[in-house]
């Protein structure tokens, strides 16, 4: 068991399984998100409410959720490496945190347009804008002590607690911020969240949320190879690989 | 074992075994394949070696060897390392308490505010660790030379006299394992001699002394833990 | 046990208990605080400048003060606080009595929540103290002041202990002080939000009680998880050092 475990975190090994991995989730996204999104722009009904501006959910909802489970999936990482130590746990929380933040970044940017046909204006202080902005900050925050710490091994378990932190008190911003949301402006029209919206509209969404995510893997494997060649660059089997195209 | 950057200290067991029952003490501290990486630069690996209750051990080296690091290791304020280390024979880490209160550690930094006179310094370095009397503390500042300055705070003090107050804390220690990195800088040749004494009496009692120093230490029975020059590229 | 454990135990026998070793460390700091006055005037003086700044920045109008006043005091006072979390380590640290504190022989998160509640008293209980006069004078009404204070009592401590994590996670690095801002104002929020608008909720005559039990719930979970969050920060730091 314990072998296994520590298979699972060798650097090398994941180097080797992800290669041959890594074009199945990239050709698996694209064509999933492409579907999703060719369906939800060009076929998908028009909103009696609000027309066409609504398609951006299309692509506004699959970032924003991506960006919230990218902070989970990050602290579920640091605790792995506070508590076992385990190298790729480092790798994988230093590789996601700045595509974290771009997908928020995204999430914001695509709000904001839809918030422009909906409410007239580029910024609202809504309850779930306001919470990815928040969210915002905390990948900046992460990604700023990451960089300012020198040593590799000290800056991912510095991350790795601030990551942890920061996922408890997730939820807590999040329910603060809807209380203040309702406390200062009641009944605002909310982004997502139709109660009945149909198969025509949640399929495309679905489709190019999971094509979201298998892009997001490969993305992750890209960035985690990169890391680890840099980490490994003394060990033999990076100067191999680095000769010989192959682990 | 025997690496180019790492001497495996090897304590002689020469006289002890011409007895006929040789009697040799289980070790104090105990480190197993101590490996240290710092900003990806290796100071030692494979490092191994034994600190016997009664001896006295420099750790020597050329700057950067990782003489410093290697206390903090032991003294577990660094713990990016690998490998193993043992107090009185079981893992240091699910004995933390205990070992710590057995440990002295004076490190490069006095651990002195400036602020505080000589005995609120030492009061406060003990309040967490066992109860001193203050005639117990003012003794042994008076012991380091430092008697009419209880009362003035240590920002008044001269680097010397700051270093001695936290030397002091070696006349009152009743901890077994004294790690000591570059405690006589700025002591003059009297402070260094009566150092000198102290660390013999500590190993005379059964405990054990690890120092650092760029003094030309040389006591009798010395042991020698020499690192390397460190940086060697990892050939795994 | 063996025979070298027992021999170091009779050489190292008498122990303290944690709380006197908590008494000590606590001890130290106001100690050493009240040595150098000044260090404590400066995040008050801080707190009285940001709250000056917006009358005249905004509007000194009434009806504008005594609605936004609460939100004011909120945003200096944290603003105080942080401005002061930088001093919570970084002075032992670079003395060496950090190290001793880490390898004094008893639990480190005790330790760190005895510091930071000297750190309390020092920075957070002299604003609260401050608060009724700068409420006052943003023309906050009796109640409102009283709730707000309130408020405060519960709060700064919070904000002491979430920024002791911030404070141990950057020290030592360079451009601690607005790296220590960036990662902690986020998790400051809640506390902000649910601050002001307790005294928002006190000000519509509404019952405030619920709110500041959730205020307390938040000052009992910060107690709980943010001296061991800032322990294990700080053995990560002191690592590096």
């Amino acid at each position: 068991m314990w072998q296994i475990f520590h298979k699972l975190g060798s650097p090398k090994w994941f180097f080797g399984i992800s290669t041959r991995f890594m074009p199945w989730l990239l050709a698996g996204g694209v064509l999933l998100l492409m579907a999703g999104v060719v369906w939800g722009l060009a076929f998908a009904p028009k909103d009696y409410l609000q027309g066409n501006s609504y398609r951006i959910i299309f692509i506004h909802v699959p970032t924003a959720f991506m960006a919230q489970s990218v902070y989970i999936m990050m602290a579920s990482a640091a605790l792995v490496t506070l508590v076992w130590r385990m190298k790729l746990a480092d790798v994988f929380v230093k590789a996601v945190a700045p595509v974290g933040l771009v997908l928020t970044f995204l999430a914001l940017f695509t709000g904001s347009v839809w918030g422009k046909p909906t409410w007239g204006t580029w910024w609202i202080w809504d309850a779930r804008l306001t919470s990815m902005l928040i969210l915002l900050f905390l990948y900046g925050g992460v990604i700023a002590l990451d960089r300012a710490i020198n040593d590799e091994k000290s800056a991912a378990r510095a991350v790795a607690v601030l990551v942890v932190v920061g996922v408890v008190n997730i939820p807590i911003i999040k329910y603060s911020v809807d209380w203040w949301n309702t406390l200062h402006q009641p009944a605002t029209f909310k982004l997502t969240e139709k109660p009945s919206m149909p198969a025509e509209m949640w399929v495309p969404l679905l489709l190019s949320v999971l094509g979201l995510y298998l892009i997001f893997g490969w993305l992750a494997c890209v960035r985690m190879q990169t890391e680890i060649l840099s980490r490994e660059q003394r060990t033999r089997w990076v100067k191999e690989f680095v000769l010989k195209g192959r682990v | 074992m025997n690496t180019p950057d790492a001497i495996v200290h090897r304590p002689d067991y020469g006289a002890l075994m011409s007895e006929p029952l040789p009697l040799i003490p289980e070790p104090l501290l105990q480190a197993v394949n101590l490996q240290c990486e710092r900003d990806k630069r290796i100071l030692f690996r494979e490092l191994s070696f034994s600190i016997l209750p009664g001896t006295v051990t420099r750790v020597e080296g050329p700057n950067g060897s990782g003489k410093t690091t290697l206390l903090r290791i032991l003294a577990g304020l660094n713990d990016a390392w690998t490998g193993e280390l043992k107090w009185c024979g079981a893992p240091v880490a699910n004995h933390r308490e205990e070992f710590l209160r057995n440990m002295l550690y004076l490190g490069h930094r006095p651990g002195i505010k400036p602020l505080l006179t000589p005995l609120e310094n030492l009061r406060a370095l003990m309040a967490g660790r066992r109860p001193v009397s203050d005639a117990a503390l003012s003794q042994a500042l008076q012991g380091t030379g430092l008697a009419g300055y209880e009362n003035v705070p240590c920002r008044n003090l001269s680097a010397g006299q700051q270093r001695r107050v936290a030397l002091a804390r070696l006349l009152i220690a009743d901890e077994p394992l004294w790690l000591l990195d570059e405690v006589f800088t700025a002591i003059d040749a009297n402070g260094v001699a009566a150092i000198e004494a102290l660390l013999q009496q500590r190993a005379a009692e059964g405990g054990a002394v690890l120092v650092t120093t760029h003094h030309d230490l040389a006591l009798p029975g010395m042991h020698r833990l020499v690192l390397g020059k460190g940086g060697v590229a990892d050939e795994r | 046990m063996n025979a070298e454990t027992r021999l170091a135990a009779q050489l190292a026998s008498s122990r303290v208990g944690a709380l006197a070793a908590m008494k000590g460390v606590f001890a130290r700091d106001m100690k050493v605080a009240f040595r150098q006055r000044q260090d404590l005037l400066n995040p008050l003086l801080f707190f009285i400048m940001v709250v000056t700044l917006f009358p005249l920045g905004v509007s000194p109008e009434v009806s504008f003060l005594s609605q936004a006043g609460a939100g004011i005091l909120w945003v200096a006072a944290l603003l105080s606080v942080l401005l002061s979390l930088d001093h919570l380590f970084r002075h032992d640290f670079d003395d060496g009595t950090l190290e001793q504190l880490v390898l004094q022989p008893q639990p480190l998160f005790l330790l760190i929540l005895a510091k930071t509640t000297a750190h309390w008293m020092l920075t957070g209980l002299p604003l609260v103290i401050l608060a009724p006069v700068l409420g006052v004078m943003v023309h906050l009404d009796g109640n409102s002041i009283a709730v707000l204070c309130l408020t405060l009592l519960i709060g700064t401590p919070v904000l002491s202990l979430i920024g002791a994590i911030g404070a141990a996670l950057t020290l030592g690095l360079r451009s601690a002080g607005v790296l220590l801002s960036l990662l902690i104002i986020p998790l400051y929020i809640p506390v902000l939000i649910f601050g002001t608008g307790t005294v928002a909720a006190a000000a519509e005559g509404a019952s405030v009680g619920a709110y500041l039990a959730l205020m307390g719930a938040f000052l009992v979970l910060a107690l709980t998880l943010a001296p061991f969050a800032a322990a294990a920060a700080l053995k990560i730091s002191l690592s590096n050092g």
